[in-house]
């Protein structure tokens, strides 16, 4: 391959076990797309276009947790063709709403969804990809922030550190100027999820769902003594902390300690 | 320098807004939003939150009605005026390839209606670090100069108020063009005072008649009451020596164990004044824009420098905040930074409560220094 210095970069998206909405996210970019068409050549995104340009990639996509042996293997086989990987949602940062199988038997699972479970090969777990290789940077959400997409591959083409708060989802509610729902008695994943959204369940006078995450210093624990304090009972709170990012740290220590609690 | 008092009823406090509007100000003042009581742009009093009162508590707040038409009849909101002076989030700078600054828009002309004196006092404050601290901020001046101040004495402290305590209410401070006192008489009369050139300007114009003596001491009285009212209070005598000494308390730890580090109290707090800078430039490379955007003391990339961040713990984040309030703000800006408002008491999702963390490590540091 020639140089970046004398070619186009290029830019490639996978997917591995995920419902395709983030990939979404990026085909949603076409305005902006169409200011980097003539900065990054787009050459293998299936989703987009049947054209695929061999690999190695500048830049790399990936979508989606990892759940088969198959898929083990193909993300090592990837991670080599790629200079900067970017893993994008919740279920290739996480595990997704699919490491809800991290807790149970999976064979149950295949047993009653397909008619012939012999055909299946699975892993007992959904991993996110920073379990088998190295990540450069990870995208939070369910889905990804459209615009925070836009600023990862503006900050690559520039050159540039990409602005990616790690701070709680209340600093956008309170630049917004949402009045806090939790203090107004809906209880709110807020205080330990990551920024991103722009704060959008609490506008619309809900709680946060966790989307984006555990924020950088999540205070799990506080937060669920308020819920409880809230009225919120214990398997209530588990299941809160148990949805798209259930598997990631914080979230997941906390929906274990309540479930314990169950059902007070 | 005496300056004219007037009594106004109801509809006089109309076209006192309609003048102020008609005078090509932008006028904001407390209305009811997303079940609370916010700010936003008003033509009458009929657009106040006639009747409605709220309930506050640590980490809670509860809209209600009043029994009466009451139009000033509740404490502070979750949002302060530093949103219109001091923006969450702005454009400071835009240039295209060249360097040349692109014009951003002008800010509006506001007249705020209804600032409390905790939130005059809190102006105040912001005025020393933005303007007259060794440095001219443009956001903020270019807000401010114009803005005209209604300042609203209370009657019905919150439950979270304890401006009494701070020296900051529940009577009027200095610094607003006007103050007005409600009285819930039989009349419901306001008594209003200039406390400006600006201020008497408008008084004039408006043509009121002057306010009898028994008037304005029924106004004092109704303020005086409400002193006795407050729902919280705050024993500063040597509290800014106390904070600073606690500094290796290991109550900061049992604090952080509570606080989710979330910054909602920074937020709401109408004078803490951080915030961050990011640069951007459009995809295509052709315009470049620099955004000022509220920041917290409570985030970790706020305290980074060369290889880390300073303040890792929870506890050295809620002790940076704390003790600048009501201590180190003394040394950088010779007054408190706390006026007492109680909105990180109310709005912290947790029910944190500033004054009694404050108290409790007052009571540590007098015991370490008796024994
Ligand atoms: S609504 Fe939720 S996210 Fe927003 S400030 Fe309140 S607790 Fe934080
Ligand atoms: S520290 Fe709390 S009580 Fe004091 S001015 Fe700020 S928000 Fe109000
Ligand atoms: S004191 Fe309360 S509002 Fe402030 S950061 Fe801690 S939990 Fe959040």
């Amino acid at each position: 391959m020639r140089p970046l210095e004398e070619r186009q970069p290029t830019l490639a998206v996978y997917k591995f076990a995920s419902c395709d909405g983030c990939q979404l996210s990026l085909l949603d970019c076409e305005d902006e797309l169409l200011a980097v068409a003539g900065a990054i050549q787009i050459a293998n995104f299936p989703e987009a276009s049947r054209e695929v340009l061999p690999g190695p990639y500048d830049v790399v996509l990936v979508e989606g947790s990892i759940t088969t042996p198959h898929d083990e293997e193909r993300i090592h086989d990837i991670r080599r063709a790629a200079g900067v990987l970017i893993t994008i949602g919740a279920c290739a940062t996480a595990g997704g709403i699919q490491a809800l199988r991290n807790w149970k038997d999976v064979d149950d699972f295949v047993n009653i969804v397909y008619a012939n479970p012999q055909y299946i090969e699975t892993l007992e777990t959904s991993t996110p990809i920073s379990d088998h290789v190295d990540v450069d940077l990870e995208l939070r959400g369910c889905p990804i922030d459209k615009g925070q997409l836009v600023e990862v591959i503006a900050a690559y083409l520039q050159g540039r550190k990409p602005t990616i708060p790690t701070y709680s989802v209340c600093v956008e509610c309170k630049r917004r100027g949402t009045p806090c729902v939790m203090v107004k008695g809906t209880p709110c994943l807020g205080p330990v999820t990551q920024a991103g959204c722009n704060g959008l369940c609490p506008a619309y006078d809900r709680g946060c769902f966790g989307c984006f995450g555990p924020m950088e210093s999540p205070n799990t624990a506080a937060l669920a003594d308020q819920w409880h304090a809230l009225g919120i009972p214990a398997n209530r709170i588990s299941e809160a902390f148990r949805s798209f990012n259930a598997w990631s740290g914080a979230f997941r220590e906390e929906s274990d300690r309540w479930e314990e609690r169950s059902p007070v | 320098m005496v300056r004219p008092v007037v009594e106004l009823d109801r509809e006089g406090i109309d076209r006192l807004i309609a003048q102020l509007g008609d005078s090509g100000f932008t006028v904001i003042a407390p209305t009811l939003s997303d079940g609370t009581i916010s700010h936003g742009p008003i033509s009458s009093s009929q657009d106040l939150p006639v009747g409605w009162t709220e309930v506050q508590d640590a980490g809670t707040y509860r809209l209600t009605r009043r029994e009466d038409d009451a139009l000033f009849g509740y404490a502070v909101g979750p949002h302060s005026w530093k949103r219109f002076l001091h923006p969450p989030e702005v454009v400071v700078w835009q240039g295209d390839g060249g360097m040349t600054p692109l014009d951003l828009a002008p800010p509006p002309r506001y007249a705020f209606f209804g600032v409390r004196p905790c939130e005059m006092a809190a102006i105040s404050i912001q005025d020393k670090v933005f303007l007259d601290s060794g440095f001219s901020d443009d956001v903020y001046r270019s807000r401010r100069t114009d803005a005209f101040i209604v300042e609203v004495e209370c009657y019905e402290p919150g439950g979270t108020c304890f401006c009494a305590s701070m020296g900051t209410g529940p009577g009027a401070v200095e610094g607003a063009d006007l103050v007005v006192s409600e009285i819930l008489d039989d009349e419901h009369r306001f008594v209003v005072r200039a406390g400006s050139d600006a201020g008497e300007e408008v008084l004039a114009a408006l043509g009121a008649a002057e306010a009898e003596t028994d008037v304005i001491a029924a106004a004092e009285q109704v303020v005086a009451d409400a002193a006795a009212r407050m729902g919280r209070t705050l024993d500063t005598d040597g509290l800014r020596a106390a904070l600073t000494a606690q500094a290796q308390s290991e109550r900061w730890d049992e604090i952080a164990a509570r606080c989710l580090t979330c910054a909602n109290c920074t937020m709401a707090c109408p004078t803490c004044f951080c915030a961050g800078i990011d640069d951007s430039l459009s995809l295509d490379g052709a315009v470049a824009t620099r955004t000022r955007r509220w920041d917290s003391c409570f985030g970790l990339e706020f305290s980074y420098i060369h290889g880390g961040s300073l303040r890792t713990s929870a506890a050295s984040r809620y002790r940076q905040w704390i003790t600048h309030k009501l201590s180190t703000w003394w040394d950088q800006f010779g007054s408190s930074g706390c006026v007492g408002c109680g909105r990180c008491i109310t709005w912290c999702p947790v029910g944190i409560d500033i004054t009694a963390e404050a108290t409790a490590m007052l009571a540590e540091a007098r015991s370490e220094e008796a024994s």
